[in-house]
């Protein structure tokens, strides 16, 4: 039973120690000349601009909120969405009503303004 | 072996240890982490107790515990920020405008 | 593929319910586009969904409807709560419009989540299922989130909004893991199921995992009416919420705490009554004593209420101690009264506040007397009730709740349920000491009473004096609701 997970274990070990020794080599054999430039954040080749500590802006913590109202919904939707057809008209109408719900709650967070970046 | 006893030990673990988070941390935020990994140790609790009794009651109050826990979060953290705002602090010290 | 049985729908067992939240709903969209000086017009619409879901509720009464496959039920018990509820919304909707205007928190917002906070307290009454009470107490403790902290950019109702937060959601989880392991031990989250496993398997009575879930579910509902030791929210959040919101949270969700409280252990877990009578006689001594104790030494006026409003959901437990029909009846007909004198009490505190809330002294009540011999009499007759004398609705409701403990033979309670009430006539008459004795410091002069509070004292004053002078025909009701 437990067999058949036997290739993947190995492939994990593998990865793993692939990983580990390149990194370990490239730091014995490798050449090491620091310059400020080479000790500065990688930031896609970019210059870095400020301090990485900075704060969030507050907008985000606006949109990580309406995200996770809006996410969640998903939990009823997967279950409904499995037993689609079994469920039939029914099934329908009481998810048509639920969205209905949700809809009133995003006209809401909208005409708020909550969804305007500026 | 696993069997639903360990399962159900493991969350009464995290029960309590979220429990003891939410006496002994003093920010806001990491009380309320602590909450929600109490109400996920329910959420395991209530799965494993439906595996065992093979009755699906418990799943779907699973999935209610899910929502609501996503309803709190989202009104603990506005409720978070409208402090914030005023005290520039969530630490529960600074709740402290009101002594008996 | 076969298509699944859908179980039968009933949409009478929730009609009270929809209308609320349709309504609620509406007033939310209605709310976006309206301007900052209308937002009265949505109490009003709300005003009308509370009667027509009132109309329901009265409508409905003797006709018990189940529905949803048995997880919820519509019966008197629920129709007599979803009365004390509706009351309590409307008259808080009454008295709020002044307030917000007042403290310029004016967000229309306020109205759907009465409503919502409703809602939800009428789930926890007719809830048969756990999940029903759990998702009630959840949309009432989120709604109340929000109101306690409703005034924005005040950091006293920040305050309260976030402490309110972090420990009603402490307090859930523990009522969530007692309701784990209640479904653990008996296989099945319904309320009458539960209690045909337990009688049918009479072995369980000794089951450790189901006495600790009992005791969890105890710990959560005793967090919910605030009582010791589990009250420690309740002085800083009735302080610091909104004047209109701290009356609407000690007598609406009080009542539907005490609601699912009484569903659950009377139908579900009677065969373990020997065990939760001597858990709720500690709790009830505890909390009328510690409320009373406290309220004493208490110069705010609503943290003053609050401590009270401790001590009555103590004397409430003595009731569900007694846990015979005189006592679960009492506990009923005490919650009505509780609303109609608790609210009239608060209507009072708001018209006598200023802008910022300054003056919630008990000092500041000094002369009322002599300027506004109205409003001073309909306070007296409200702090005559709370303290229990007759002939007010008070003294009917404690002498039912005591009547019952000594019919179930727990004569020691009752003594001291009448000693605390004798201790809490102390801080009541201070009040009353101040408005008639005292010289005034102030005129009073920003005195306004509007129509709306104008009506909401008068209803206050009738309903305690009515409840209090003929109580038959409402305790024939409370009598009849109790038979569940």
């Amino acid at each position: 039973m437990l067999g058949a997970y036997l290739p993947i274990i190995v492939l994990v070990i593998v990865a793993a120690l692939f990983g580990l020794v390149s990194v370990v080599m490239s730091s014995i054999i490798g050449q090491k000349k620091p310059s400020p430039v080479k000790l500065q954040p990688y930031e896609c080749g970019c210059e870095p601009v400020g301090s990485a500590r900075e704060r969030f802006s507050i907008k985000f913590y606006l949109i990580a909120m309406l995200f996770i109202l809006f996410d969640i919904e998903c939990v009823f939707l997967y279950p409904w969405a499995v037993l689609y057809k079994r469920l039939g008209l029914f099934g329908l109408a009481e998810m048509g009503l639920f969205i209905v719900i949700l809809f009133v709650g995003y006209i809401y967070v909208w005409k708020k303004g909550a969804l305007e970046w500026e | 072996m696993l069997t639903h006893h360990s399962y159900l030990i493991l969350s009464a673990i995290l029960f309590s240890l979220g429990a003891l988070g939410v006496l002994i941390r003093r920010n806001a935020i990491i009380i309320f982490m602590c909450i929600e990994m109490m109400l996920n140790s329910v959420n395991l609790a209530f799965v494993s107790l439906s595996k065992y009794l093979g009755n699906i009651d418990g799943q779907i109050f699973v999935f209610f515990i899910m929502t609501v826990a996503a309803a709190e979060a989202a009104v603990g953290l506005a409720l978070m920020i409208a402090f914030y705002n005023n005290r520039e602090s969530v630490e529960v010290e600074d709740l402290n405008v009101m002594k008996w | 593929m076969e298509t699944i049985a859908i179980p039968a729908v009933n949409l009478a067992a929730i009609m009270p319910e929809t209308v609320l939240s349709v309504v609620g709903m509406i007033l939310l969209l209605i709310n976006v586009f309206l301007p900052t000086e209308k937002k009265a017009y949505l109490g009003y619409l709300s005003l009308i969904g509370i009667a027509v879901s009132l109309f329901y509720t009265m409508n409905g009464w003797g006709t018990p409807q189940e529905g949803f496959n048995g997880s919820v039920l519509l019966d008197n018990f629920s129709h007599f709560f979803n009365v004390i509820f509706l009351l309590c919304s409307a008259l808080t909707i009454l008295i709020a419009d002044q307030y917000v205007q007042r403290e310029e928190c004016n967000h229309g917002e306020l109205y759907p989540l009465i409503l919502f906070a409703t809602t939800g307290m009428m789930f926890m009454a007719s809830g048969t299922d756990l999940m029903t009470i759990f998702l009630g107490l959840e949309v009432l403790s989120i709604a109340l989130y929000i109101l306690a902290g409703f005034a924005r950019n005040n950091v006293k109702s920040n305050e309260a909004g976030l402490k309110y937060f972090l420990l009603g959601a402490f307090s859930t989880c523990f009522l969530l893991y007692g309701m784990a392991l209640t479904y653990g031990a008996t296989g099945t989250t319904k309320i009458a199921g539960i209690a045909q496993f337990i009688a049918q398997n009479s072995i369980l009575s000794k089951n450790p995992i189901l006495l600790v879930g009992m005791l969890l579910m105890a710990v959560g509902f005793s967090f919910k009416i605030a009582a010791a030791p589990f009250h420690m929210w309740t002085p800083d959040v009735y302080e610091g919420a909104p004047t209109p919101i701290t009356a609407f949270m000690s007598a609406g969700p009080k009542a539907a705490g005490f609601a699912a409280f009484l569903r659950v252990f009377l139908v579900a877990l009677p065969m373990f009554k020997a065990e939760w009578t001597s858990l709720l006689w500690a709790l009830a001594v505890l909390t009328m004593t510690f409320g009373n104790i406290t309220a004493i030494y208490q110069n705010n006026i609503k943290r003053m209420l609050a401590y009270s409003s401790i001590a009555h959901a103590g004397y409430a437990l003595v009731g569900f101690v007694a846990a015979n029909e005189v006592g679960v009846a009492g506990i009923l007909f005490y919650l009505l009264s509780y609303t109609f004198m608790n609210l009239g009490a608060f209507a009072i505190i708001i018209l006598v506040g200023k802008k910022g809330e300054p003056n919630n002294n008990v000092s500041d009540y000094a002369g009322l007397s002599v300027k506004h011999p109205a409003l001073a009499l309909a306070m007296s007759v409200f702090l005559f009730s709370l303290m229990g004398i007759p002939p007010t609705a008070g003294f009917v409701g404690k002498f039912y709740l005591f009547s019952g403990a000594i019919k179930s033979g727990y004569i020691w309670l009752a003594i001291i349920g009448v000693l605390n009430s004798a201790a809490s006539v102390y801080y009541y008459l201070r009040v009353m000491v101040f408005m008639y004795m005292k010289a005034p410091e102030e005129d009073f002069a920003w005195l306004k009473v509007t129509p709306a509070f104008f009506v909401t004292v008068v209803i206050a004053i009738a309903g305690v004096l009515v409840l209090g002078v003929a109580p038959q025909y409402f305790l024939k009701l409370a009598q009849i609701a109790v038979m569940i």
